[in-house]
């Protein structure tokens, strides 16, 4: 399921200002028809605490005017994820929210409206098939993201490299270069907000394979092997937390301030999703550098000679099956991909397949990237993967167990790249056999 | 109200027998039998609907595989609590809530130390009790981001060992020996305040005669906290005894701001919440709880056996 993981980075630029703009304000049963035309008032939900008096209310605006019988508004979660699972236990979930990571796809008709079939909105949108379960799709993605690596471009010059890394040791030779020549820290974990590591889950697609995560991760009992992919992406985050090649205490890292040490050149690299990158070129702006100063480069994995990055949907607008305006919200999902460039503002790639490509991917154009999408499982096994990671307890789209990673690596817990490694396998296998093909 | 008296009675008996029935008249003092319980019944729906009903939903739930989320609750017997106790990691995580423990009882001998020095005659002695009380007020959240940043590489604690000449300070958080005593120290930091102010009051409702006259006897500092202060509170002693154990153990505020559990400070409720929202594994994380709660009235239970609940006798 590679829908489910690189999303937590959005919800992070929330910035301190919450503002609950709305209570649970349901429409009123009888308002509104569930055909015909979009009437009535929608609460929509969703994680941008930070935006959600700003940009979003010129969305209210915008849409309002066109649709002059609707009321939209906004109710914003700080913990999208948690506090979303548990409102979802009653019925009042807003009119339009974004599909919670936590729920299965199975789950998909329990909570969502269909929004009609693959093949109809495949024709307009993207990733459809990312929210899709037994040919009917529940939500339109808010944007997409893109994977790879941010990188202060000015260190990395004054380290003097000039070229892309294109192997994990070229990539750990750049990174020596860096400490070697430059006062910055090559790289920086983040680990202690934990969701950046993450990230290094969400790059399957640099395999160049579309059906990698059909043929292998949860359909092989080795997924650390050197030659698969969390083996290679882990193995790399091992060997540069190893070779002390990333920052001095991990435990005390901040996300925020990360964004800070990027900008002004005292970190040089971060792995993140693309999403990351206006955020670091503002960061870069604010500590007084330009926008310039920030790159983006794939992973250091090449097939073929040719760098791969997968792209994904981010969170997906859905509507609550409990909706009294299910039009209204249903306007609101198409108009919000369409009409309030969203995506393009935040630098994503547009849900819409004929939509605009952001200025700030011209690095991987320029790097001839070849993006991939990934094929998503087949019918019938869309939760087998979600169930092996739950069985065994080896969280992949999140942090626990690459915080043991780098707590091995830089010596601070017990083992070796091998002996964990091992081990990971050994789970998975174990609890591939629990679960069943 | 056992105490109606008969005349009442018979003129409610009265009362009633006429139809239609009227109300029973309320005399200055007297009242119906019910009322009472009409008082309670605001209070007891809350216990009963905020309190047990949960627990006994999470009872339940400890014995099914829930997901949390899907609608039906597949019963599972009680594998969740084989589980809980035949894998070595779950039990593990006990060791951590040693360090607090230990915290702990550091943070009682220092409270009641405090208390009973500011409890005599002290130089501005309301200012240092305020002092010692306001780290409890605190927000934890607030604490866990303040210590974050006082315990970080090059943050205040670093720079005030640079003052008195310590060049590499380890990292606090960072060492995995270290990491869980940075984080108990902070506990204690935070409700050595609580454990105070109890033990503060408890002093002073002490009546003065006794101190006079132990006085007059010529009784020294330690011979006074020995034989009057330390039996007169030896109840609210034995309370945060008990306080201080089940909080050691259900750790969790601290620990998740500060580190989320990295670097070996996973305690068992952290582990917990990982199972629930992480795994999605809401039944075993129930199971957890559940057993949580019953090492916890374990203890108490022991404790009480131990430190039976006798009145106390100055005198």
């Amino acid at each position: 399921m590679a829908t489910k993981h690189r999303i937590t980075g959005v919800a992070a630029t929330a910035a301190a200002a919450l503002a609950l703009t709305a209570c649970g304000g349901d429409a009123e049963p009888g308002q509104a028809a569930d055909d015909g035309e979009p009437a009535g008032e929608i609460t929509v939900i969703t994680q941008r605490t930070d935006i959600v008096d700003t940009v979003f209310q010129d969305y209210k605006a915008q849409f309002e005017e066109l649709y002059p019988d609707v009321t939209v508004t906004f109710e914003a979660l700080t913990d999208y994820e948690g506090e979303i699972a548990v409102r979802m236990n009653t019925a009042d979930y807003g009119d339009v929210l974004l599909i919670p990571t936590s729920v299965t796809k199975d789950q998909y008709a329990t909570f969502f409206e269909p929004l009609g079939g693959v093949d109809e909105l495949g024709e307009t949108y993207r990733l459809v098939e990312e929210a899709a379960y037994e040919d009917e799709v529940y939500g339109v993605s808010i944007t997409v993201n893109t994977q790879g690596l941010v990188y202060n471009k000015k260190v990395w010059e004054s380290a003097g490299i000039t070229d892309l890394p294109t192997t994990p040791d070229e990539f750990l030779d750049d990174l020596q270069a860096v400490a070697d020549h430059t006062d910055a820290v090559p790289y920086y974990t983040n680990y202690a907000d934990g969701w950046p590591l993450s990230q290094w889950d969400g790059n399957r697609g640099a395999m160049g394979d579309p059906e990698y995560q059909n043929t292998h991760v949860a359909h092989s009992d080795t997924p650390w092997a050197d030659d698969q992919w969390h083996g290679i992406s882990d193995g790399l985050l091992y060997d540069v937390v190893a070779a002390g090649l990333s920052e001095n205490d991990p435990t005390t890292t901040n996300w925020e301030e990360s964004k800070t040490l990027l900008g002004s050149g005292q970190v040089a690299t971060m792995l993140l999703g693309s999403w990351a990158i206006t955020q670091m070129q503002q960061a870069a702006e604010d500590a007084g550098g330009s926008a310039d100063d920030i790159g983006y480069m794939p992973f250091p994995h090449q097939v073929d000679g040719t760098f791969h990055a997968q792209v994904a949907g981010d969170y997906k607008n859905a509507i609550n099956v409990n909706s009294d305006n299910k039009a209204a919200a249903r306007a609101w999902i198409d108009w919000f991909a369409a009409e309030s460039g969203y995506a393009y503002d935040e630098g994503g790639i547009s849900p819409l397949l004929d939509g605009p490509t952001p200025e700030t991917l011209g690095d991987f154009d320029a790097a001839e990237v070849e993006y991939v999408e990934m094929t998503p499982a087949p019918a019938g096994q869309e939760a087998y993967e979600t169930d092996v990671v739950n069985a065994a307890e080896i969280d992949l789209y999140g942090n626990i167990y690459r915080q043991k990673l780098v707590d091995i690596a830089r010596g601070a817990a017990d083992g070796d790249k091998e002996s964990y490694f091992a081990d990971l396998n050994q789970r998975w296998a174990d609890a591939r056999a629990t679960v069943g093909e | 109200m056992s105490t109606v008296s008969s005349p009442v009675r018979g003129a409610a008996a009265r009362a009633t027998a006429t139809p239609p029935p009227a109300p029973p008249r309320r005399g200055p003092g007297r009242g119906w039998r019910v009322t009472p319980w009409l008082f309670l019944v605001a209070p007891l729906g809350l216990l009963v609907l905020f309190t047990y009903v949960p627990v006994a939903n999470m009872v339940w739930y400890s014995f099914t595989s829930w997901d949390g989320m899907a609608p039906v609750k597949e019963p599972v017997g009680l594998d969740n609590y084989t589980r809980i106790f035949t894998d070595p990691d779950m039990f593990s995580v006990f060791l951590v809530s040693l360090y607090y423990l230990a915290g702990a009882f550091l943070q009682l001998a220092l409270a009641l130390y405090f208390a009973t020095i500011l409890s005599f005659r002290t130089r501005v002695r309301n200012f240092f009790k305020g002092i010692i009380f306001f780290p409890y007020l605190i927000n934890g959240v607030a604490i866990g981001l303040v210590f974050l940043f006082f315990l970080r590489p090059g943050g205040t604690l670093d720079a005030l060992l640079a003052l008195v000449g310590v060049a590499e300070p380890p990292q606090w958080l960072g060492n995995p020996d270290l990491a869980n005593i940075s984080l108990a120290s902070t506990s204690v930091w935070r409700y050595m305040g609580l454990n105070f102010v109890l033990f503060l009051g408890a002093i002073q409702s002490i009546p003065n005669e006794l101190y006079e006259a132990a006085d007059l006897d010529g009784a020294t500092s330690w011979q006074k906290f020995r034989f009057i202060i330390a039996p007169g509170i030896k109840q609210v002693i034995g309370l945060t005894t008990i306080l201080a154990i089940s909080g050691s153990l259900a750790v969790f505020e601290i620990p998740w701001i500060m580190t989320g559990g990295a670097n070996g400070t996973t305690t068992f409720v952290i582990q917990t919440v990982q199972q629930a929202f992480e795994f999605k594994k809401f039944g075993l994380a129930s199971a957890m709880a559940v057993v949580l709660l019953l090492i916890v009235l374990l203890v108490t239970w022991i404790q009480r056996r131990i430190f039976p609940d006798e009145k106390v006798d100055l005198t």
